[in-house]
Parts: structure tokens; C-alpha cells; sequence
């Protein structure tokens, strides 16, 4: 400590607008940079989708019978909507971290917009779900699975599950902050989303379920975002039963709906949360 | 109205299946322009809880703060352009390197990235963290860690600084060294609040001192107003022999401020004194005007602890739960 302080540079007084594009993308890079140093994130979110469409296309495709299609089709949607809705557990995992290391506190204080720090987070998982996306539909197609729709709604489709998945993330975003503990948020989405996301429609078709579990999975929010996919893929059997919830008969607008629902709570719960905040 | 003015602040902490905490029990304080204010006090005090009520990181129950006429509580985000802050615990980023975290942190005050870039440089460099300025902050020391935290509150230059303990943990090296910038950084006009443990650092930095105990303001004052008012130096001698002390006593009791107290078997006299070295050069003329024989003579100052236990009742390092003793000799408060 010998050096001079040097003189300070002045800060830039930025129009409401620029400041939160600027905020945001500072607080994105930030997350960027986390996910280029952490490798379990990248494991997590190219090795583990490709394990699975390798898994579901080869070991059950034998044994479950898609009438008029084919289990690997089927599956696809399936395996996409889960992934993005595990992908989505990253932003609550992450701030109840931030927390713990107190970043958060130094956050607080600077003249940034409060917002910023969970949207550089949400962006965070956005991006990650877009490359777990990619790195699906490529090993998909290797595989044999095959879009049968236009490639604007491919492309809907795509979308439609990171869209769902953002929104999520906002809420895992106002979980973090509210238990503190990143294990926790761990097991929180373990024990919620394993059970949501495979009483679904998302690996088998939900007509051969158990009654009860049935009920469940036709109500169940994943089950439509997978049939939403489904959908836009092309990829519904050609003989499958019309759904038995308003949301499987609709499954683009229910997910649109639970989408712009999710957002239009959490996203002012989570930011009104984070001004109050503090580490310890 | 003073730079930085906080009144009747008051924030209890109601946690979760344990008491109710009143951290903050109608403190005020004001910091004029271009001075530093030492908060001391013993754990539990209130000078983190301080600390985050001015930064905009709590909200008080009630009591009012501003700066630079700014109201904190109703304009957070203009405060937040003005203050540079390093916590009790350190705020970085884990997964980012020491230029990184810098970088962000200006990038998100709003320089522009030349400057940014420019400035973490400077800093790295000033904060003797040069070498480690690609490393991620996790594999840093204490004290590296410490001072990359340091580094981010200096990043514009901010008209007040709020530093809470900044020397823990730090090396005498380091320590001396950010003594030295805080001292630069208050020529050139920064308004400081630093809250510490030692009372060596309050002394050399701090323009003037505020005891706080249980949320309150106790005593405040310069380092000499408190050293005087909890007793200030002490003058000590230990005789040959223990015969002689007869003739000592009334020479201290002179000099002194409080009551002369012997030990060692009335061997070892020592007396408060306000003004410790004309006291010193008092009590040596009179002892070798009368040859009287020493082993030892010297002046002490009060410690840290001194303080604490004068205007407190219980030490630094004890709870808030320590009984209030009085050590002998001194005046209750
Ligand atoms: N988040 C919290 N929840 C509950 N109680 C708290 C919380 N933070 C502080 N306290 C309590 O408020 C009081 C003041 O705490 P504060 O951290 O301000 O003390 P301090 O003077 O900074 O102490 P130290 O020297 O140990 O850092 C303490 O009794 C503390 O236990
Ligand atoms: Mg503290």
C-alpha cells in the first residue's frame, strides 16, 4: 500500500433506461463469468440432458408403446420441460449464496437499480436453459427425433419452455432470499419438481396412470407446458386422447397464462424483497 | 448541519425464536465535514447496526439520518451515490477475481469501462493485491479478502466512507498501510465513519470518538477528552523500599486526578493523572530531590480495555451480559 490513490474517476450520470440495461448487463456478466468457473454448472447442464435423452431414447423406448408414433418423439418434449424447470432452481440456489458471501450487502449499496441483481441472476438461468436447449435437440436429432411442425413453431416451442422456465426462476429467485440456504433450495427442488415434473404427462402418457395420480398429472402446470412443446414439435401421437383439464385442452394459453401470472406476482415480490434484504 | 447527521436512531432486531434486541436505542451522532468519527464500543454495542442504518442497508424503527443533507431513509438511492462502503465482514464476489469484483463495482457506480478498468488497476496496485489480481477472491486469505473489500469502498472516491473495523484481521504492514490512505483520503476532504476495537487506531485516525454501549452514544469526545475522562495517564513508581512510601504519597496524590493506590505490598504507587508527562517530570524531580531509591518509574496509558471498563462497566471482549463492576478508583457513570 505505497502507491498513490490515484485520482477517482467520476461517475456518469445514465438516463433511467441506460442505467438498467447497464446494470443488468453488468450483473449478467457477472453470472457469466461464475458459470465459466464453476464446471459443475456446465456439467450440469450439457452432460445431464444429453444422459437423459441417451437414456429415455434407448432403454425405455423398447418397452413403452406409443400407438402411431414412436416412444423417442414422445419422450423429447418430456425430457426438454424438465431440464428447463431444473434449470430453473439455479437463481434460488445462487442469491441464497450471494447472500451467505455477503456480495448481496455490497449490492445494496451502490447506486445500482435493485431489480438488476436478480435480473443479471434470472438472465443467468435463461442463458444456461438455452444451451441445455441446444445441446438437446442436437443429441435429439442424432438420435432420430424429429420435428414435424414448421420451424417457426419449433421455434414457439423453444421459447415457450424458456419462457415458462424465466418465470420460474423468479420464483426460486423469492425462495433463495427467503430461506437463506442454498441446500435447502436444493432439496426444496428435489422434492417438489422430481415429483411434479414425472407425475406428468412428461414420460409416459398420463391416460395410463393410476387414477389419483392422473387427476394430478392433468392438472399439473409441467404436464401442459410439455403438451404446449409437444405440440409445437409435432410431436403428439396421432391417436392421443383429448386431455382431461381445461389447461391439457388448452395447453399454449394455460402455459402463456401461468407464465404472465408467475411473472406479474414474483417478479415485484422478489424485487420488493431484495431492497430489504441484508446478510447478517 | 453537520456532513453526516443521525438522530434518535432506533432498529430492534426481532429474530426468530429468540429475544427481542433493541441494537439501536436512540443514537444520534453528527460528523462535520472532512473529520472522522470513531465508533468503539464492546460486542453487541451497535456499531454494525450504525454502520447499516447509514449505508441504506436497514431501516430504522424511527429517528432520522442525512448526508450532506440528503435524508437516508427517504433518498436512499442518492445516498448510494455518495458513500463507500466496507462492511465487518467482507462483500465480494467468490467467483470473481480481485480485478473483476473491482471492475463490477465501478461499472455498477457508472463509470464508464475505460475508467473502470483503470481504477480497479490503481487500486489493486494501492492495495498491494497486484499479484493475485486474476485469482478468484475464494482462494484469499483473510486479509487479502479484507483488503480487496477495502479496495471496492474506495472505488469513486465517495464523498463519506464508511468503514466498519477495517484493520481486523489485516497485518501490521497492511494496517499501517491503510492508515496512511484513510489519512490521504481525509486531507483531500473525505468525511470518515470507522468503527474498531483499537483504541491505538481511533487515536491516530479518528478527529473525535463515540463510545456507544447498548445502542446509546455513552461518552463522546477527542482521544484526550476520553483518555482524561476515564482517568487519563497514570503515573506509576515501585520503590527500593516499601519505608519510603510515606514520603511519595502526598507528591502523587499532588499531581494525581484520583486517589493514590499502592500494591505490592506497598512498594508500587500509582496515581491518574491528566497531563502525564509534566506529572512525570514533577514526581522525578521531587524523588531525587528527597534521594529516594526506585527500581522503576514510568507513565501508562489507558488501554482499550481502560476505556471499556471506565465507561461501560464491562471489557471489550465480554459480553453484553457482563456484570457492571466498577474497578476501584473510579468514578461511576
Ligand atoms: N440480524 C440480526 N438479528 C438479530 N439480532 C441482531 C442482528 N444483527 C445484530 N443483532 C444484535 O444487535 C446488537 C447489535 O449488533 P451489532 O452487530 O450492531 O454490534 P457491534 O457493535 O457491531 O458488535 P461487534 O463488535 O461484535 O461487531 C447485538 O446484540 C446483536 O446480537
Ligand atoms: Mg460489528
Amino acid at each position: 500500500m505505497s502507491a498513490p490513490a490515484g485520482v477517482a474517476p467520476v461517475p456518469r450520470t445514465l438516463g433511467p433506461v441506460a442505467q438498467w440495461f447497464s446494470d443488468g448487463w453488468i450483473t449478467t456478466r457477472r453470472n457469466l463469468i461464475k458459470i465459466r468457473r464453476v464446471p459443475d454448472i456446465l456439467v450440469f447442464t450439457t452432460l445431464q440432458p444429453i444422459m437423459f435423452v441417451l437414456l429415455f431414447s434407448y432403454v425405455y423406448a423398447g418397452s413403452i408403446d406409443i400407438p402411431g408414433s414412436s416412444y423417442k418423439e414422445f419422450i423429447m418434449a418430456g425430457i426438454f420441460a424438465q431440464t428447463v424447470v431444473f434449470g430453473s432452481t439455479f437463481s434460488g440456489s445462487a442469491i441464497a449464496n450471494d447472500l451467505r458471501d455477503g456480495i448481496i450487502d455490497r449490492f445494496r449499496t451502490l447506486p445500482m437499480r435493485p431489480s438488476a441483481v436478480l435480473v443479471g441472476r434470472t438472465n443467468g438461468d435463461l442463458l444456461i436453459n438455452a444451451l441445455s436447449m441446444v445441446v438437446m435437440m442436437a443429441t435429439g436429432l442424432i438420435v432420430g427425433w424429429r420435428v414435424h411442425s414448421s420451424p417457426l413453431e419449433a421455434l414457439a416451442a423453444v421459447a415457450l419452455l424458456l419462457g415458462f422456465a424465466y418465470a420460474l426462476s423468479w420464483v426460486m429467485a423469492l425462495l433463495g432470499m427467503s430461506v437463506r440456504s442454498p441446500e435447502v433450495i436444493n432439496n426444496v427442488s428435489f422434492l417438489v419438481l422430481f415429483p411434479l415434473t414425472f407425475i406428468s404427462n412428461a414420460f409416459v402418457p398420463s391416460e395410463n396412470l393410476p387414477t389419483p395420480l392422473r387427476v394430478f398429472a392433468e392438472l399439473n402446470p409441467v404436464s401442459a407446458l410439455v403438451l404446449a412443446a409437444r405440440t409445437l414439435f409435432g410431436n403428439v401421437p396421432p391417436h392421443a386422447p383429448p386431455g382431461g383439464s381445461w389447461t391439457l385442452q388448452h395447453p399454449i394459453p394455460a402455459v402463456l397464462i401461468g407464465m404472465a401470472v408467475l411473472l406479474v406476482v414474483f417478479v415485484p415480490l422478489a424485487i420488493r424483497r431484495f431492497g430489504r434484504i441484508t446478510t447478517r | 448541519m453537520a456532513f453526516l447527521e443521525a438522530r434518535d436512531l432506533r432498529v430492534t432486531y426481532r429474530p426468530r425464536r429468540a429475544p427481542v434486541v433493541k441494537a439501536l436505542d436512540g443514537l444520534s451522532l453528527a460528523v462535520p465535514t472532512g473529520t472522522v468519527l470513531g465508533l468503539l464500543g464492546p460486542n453487541g454495542a451497535g456499531k454494525s447496526t450504525t454502520v447499516k442504518v447509514l449505508t441504506t442497508l436497514i431501516r430504522p424503527e424511527s429517528g432520522t439520518a442525512t448526508i450532506d443533507g440528503v435524508d437516508v431513509l427517504r433518498e436512499p438511492d442518492r445516498v448510494r451515490r455518495m458513500i463507500g462502503v466496507s462492511g465487518q465482514y467482507a462483500a465480494v464476489d467468490e467467483n470473481l477475481s480481485a480485478f473483476e469484483n473491482l471492475d463490477m463495482v465501478g461499472r455498477l457506480y457508472h463509470l464508464s469501462a475505460r475508467d473502470s478498468r483503470r481504477r480497479a488497476l490503481e487500486l489493486l496496485e494501492l492495495f498491494d493485491l497486484m499479484d493475485a489480481r486474476t485469482r478468484p477472491v475464494k482462494g484469499f486469505s483473510g486479509g487479502m479478502r479484507r483488503r480487496i473489500d477495502l479496495a471496492c469502498a474506495l472505488v469513486i472516491d465517495p464523498p463519506v466512507l464508511f468503514l466498519d473495523e477495517p484493520t481486523t484481521g489485516l497485518d501490521p504492514r497492511s494496517r499501517l498501510g491503510l492508515w496512511e490512505v484513510i489519512g490521504r483520503l481525509v486531507e483531500g476532504g473525505t468525511t470518515v465513519l470507522l468503527t474498531t476495537q483499537y483504541l491505538e487506531e481511533a487515536d491516530r485516525l479518528a478527529d473525535d470518538i463515540a463510545v456507544i454501549d447498548h445502542g446509546q452514544v455513552i461518552a463522546r469526545g477527542t482521544a484526550d477528552e476520553l483518555k482524561s475522562q476515564i482517568g487519563g495517564q497514570r503515573v506509576q513508581l515501585t520503590l527500593v523500599s516499601p519505608a519510603d512510601a510515606d514520603l511519595v504519597r502526598p507528591v502523587l496524590a499532588r499531581v494525581g486526578t484520583g486517589p493514590v493506590q499502592d500494591s505490592n505490598d506497598g512498594r508500587t504507587l500509582g496515581v491518574t493523572v491528566a497531563d502525564g508527562a509534566s506529572a512525570l517530570q514533577e514526581v522525578l524531580g521531587e524523588v531525587r530531590r528527597a534521594g529516594l531509591a526506585l527500581h522503576d518509574i514510568g507513565m501508562e496509558r489507558p488501554t482499550l480495555d481502560d476505556v471499556f471498563l471506565g465507561l461501560t462497566g464491562h471489557a471489550t471482549s465480554a459480553g453484553d451480559a457482563a456484570p457492571a463492576q466498577q474497578p476501584a478508583g473510579r468514578s461511576a457513570r
